[in-house]
């Protein structure tokens, strides 16, 4: 089993390698993209059955000495995470084949990239190593960002990369101090020396703030909603799912072992996911399209995640692991089902949309049980989520915590509302009328080709494709009210795994056996 | 405390040029940011926790990872700035110049009606 630890790094590399060989051939492309993460979620579901009651396995590679070489390892957090951003890509990617978003020959070479410098991320036990897989999944997401090529997106681009850049460097100086100081960069030599030794902590913090812009902490949030609704709506659907997430984990998985649950900084990771949390929400208020508001409350949610760290109880760490696992996929919905409208109408502006419900109704539920688990409304697994961390805050004596939590909710599901009513409600516009039927590249109809303007269900893109587009947000609706009413079995991982957080001997034991 | 001076010196002339507005100045900035970081991984290395890299010093082996992890951090910068030029390069052809904060591109939040003519069309006429 451990062994196959590094399958789901090398395995999309080597997909990767393949689809740029084939990259003249979309359906080779997409066989071995697919049959990729497909593998990766077998063995994440076997995984998860692997470090069941706070087992953890690892695998050096290389005969290289103790101490030399690159070890990969995981827990029932990593391995939940693993399949759970594995699956959501999927989606993503089955979404942007559906778009035709996948035809430029280098978009599925590149999210093979991207998708191995996440699992790589996710499952070493190594701190440069954690530099190089992010700096794989970052030069992977910049080139995806960029291509599309038009002018706004090489502004986006270029804020999206310098502000990356920023950080990376300084995570590398971060992990450089910190070897300065320590001598390694093994997690397992590592524990607790944020919590003892001063030096280290400086060198840690940097780690943590250079982590922290890449999960887009506030007060280092600006980047993200101007350069994610730049992209295509499949690549944001896929980092919206991956990169933040990738940030969030890693914060949990620093705050684990290198401070060990040192409880004098929690106050400070209080104060920021509060101010994250209402920052986002207020600053979608101003957007009047999807994908803006729905950067703006990536943000916001990215405070209730990193709540737990701040709290670093039992409770509140199986809280913030259900929360974590539901909302990658939730937010992937959203975000498909965001870019099935704009694919369908050609827009993304509440006000050219409208009445969407009478000719797409099982879009409306594809956008609208996500929206809820979102929101945090019942019978959804945001509910769930949302219930068990506010109770953790409340629990832990942070009362002022908990009902800024709660305040934000309503704010999230006021954002939510308008959305669906922009959407959805109302009347049928121009826009939703006429989908636009002329193809997945949107090539102009030739002239003189009439189109019907007449009925209400004039041209609609055609059954098949519309099926492809909608798709994959049902299904993670179904999904999210299924995990919802039957959320037992969730948390009982999720609890398994906060256990094997809040006390790392396990994990870090099998790290240096390795 | 020469490296510390040189890892001072090229963080403060990188940090002057990535606040810039060219990207060009930027990827110059990021250049000498990624020498201070290589600059200060070689330092991290010591002499403390392994041997020194001189022939014959000594019985233990020097510290390799310092060196792994400097040749490491070189290749990614050098992507990086590969990219970036690129991207200003790009940007030369799309709006004339490489000012990331050039106010003459539209801040329209609605979505363009050619809103995927870029993609696979123009590098790749043959996909």
């Amino acid at each position: 089993m451990s062994t196959l630890l590094v399958l789901p790094f090398a395995l999309p590399l080597l997909a990767a390698a393949l689809s740029v060989l084939w990259r003249h051939h979309r359906q080779a492309q997409r066989t071995v993209s697919y049959a990729a993460l497909l593998t990766t979620i077998v063995l994440g579901v076997r995984l998860i059955g692997a470090t069941r009651d706070g087992e953890a396995v690892a695998t050096a590679i290389g005969a290289w000495p103790r101490g030399l070489s690159i070890v990969f390892a995981a827990d029932g957090f990593a391995a939940l995470l693993l399949t759970t951003t594995a699956s959501v890509s999927l989606l993503a990617l089955a979404f942007a084949a559906a778009r035709g978003e996948d035809r430029h020959p280098l978009f599925l070479p590149l999210a093979d990239v991207l998708l191995a410098g996440v699992f790589g991320a996710l499952l070493t036990a190594d701190l440069f190593n954690l530099f190089v897989a992010y700096e794989i999944m970052l030069i992977a997401s910049y080139v995806l960002l960029a291509l599309r090529g038009g002018r706004r997106q090489l502004r986006a681009g270029v804020i999206y990369v310098a502000v990356n850049l920023l950080a990376s460097t300084a995570l590398l100086i971060g992990i450089g101090l910190l070897y300065g100081v320590t001598g390694t960069v093994n997690l397992a030599v590592l524990r607790g020396v944020a919590a003892t030794d001063p030096a280290a902590t400086l060198a840690a913090g940097v780690v943590l703030v250079a982590v922290g812009v890449k999960a887009s902490l506030v007060p280092m949030h600006g980047w993200l909603p101007r350069a994610y609704v730049e992209a295509g709506p499949a690549v944001t659907a896929l980092f919206s799912g991956l990169l933040t997430k990738v940030g969030v984990a890693t914060l949990v998985r620093l705050t684990s072992v290198l401070f060990d649950g040192d409880p004098t900084w929690q106050p400070a990771l209080l104060a920021v996911a509060a101010a994250t949390m209402v920052v986002g929400v207020l600053g979608a208020i101003g957007r009047a399209d999807i994908r803006g508001i729905l950067a703006f409350h990536m943000v916001s949610q990215v405070g209730y995640l990193v709540l737990p760290l701040g709290l670093w109880t039992h409770a509140a760490l199986t809280a913030g692991i259900v929360y974590l696992v539901q909302y990658i996929a939730v937010k992937g919905a959203l975000f498909l089902a965001a870019g099935a409208v704009e694919t369908l109408t050609g827009t993304g502006a509440l006000a050219r949309l409208g009445g969407m419900i009478h000719t797409r109704p099982m879009l409306a539920l594809g956008f609208g049980l996500p929206a809820l688990a979102l929101a945090g409304v019942p019978p959804t697994s945001g509910f769930v989520g949302k219930l068990l961390l506010i109770d953790a805050a409340f629990d832990a004596g942070h009362l002022l915590l908990g009902a800024t939590a709660v305040a934000v909710s309503f704010f999230t599901l006021l954002s939510m509302v308008k959305i669906f009513n922009g959407v959805f409600w109302g009347e049928t516009t121009e826009h939703v009328r006429h989908e636009r039927t002329e193809g997945p590249l949107g090539l102009a109809v030739p002239a003189g080709v009439a189109r019907p303007t007449s009925s209400l269900l004039a041209d609609k893109v055609e059954p098949r494709r519309a099926a492809q587009l909608i798709a994959p947000s049902v299904l993670v609706g179904a999904a999210v009210v299924v995990v919802g009413l039957g959320a037992a079995g969730l948390i009982e991982l999720a609890g398994e795994a906060a256990d094997a957080l809040l006390d790392p001997t396990r994990y870090l034991e099998v790290v240096s056996a390795a | 405390m020469s490296s510390a001076l040189i890892v001072g010196v090229l963080t403060a002339g990188g940090t002057y040029l990535i606040l810039q507005r060219g990207i060009v100045r930027i990827a110059l900035g990021f250049t000498l940011l990624g020498h201070a970081a290589t600059a200060l991984l070689i330092a991290a290395g010591g002499t403390s926790t392994r041997g020194v890299p001189f022939a014959g010093s000594g019985t233990e082996a020097a510290d390799p990872l310092p060196q792994a992890f400097a040749l490491t951090a070189i290749v990614i910068s050098f992507g990086i700035t590969a990219f970036l030029l690129t991207l200003a390069f790009r940007s030369r052809d799309a709006l004339g110049h490489d000012d990331v904060e050039d106010r003459s591109v539209p801040e329209d939040r609605s979505f363009p009606a050619h809103y995927d003519r870029h993609v696979g069309e123009r590098e790749f006429p043959h996909s």
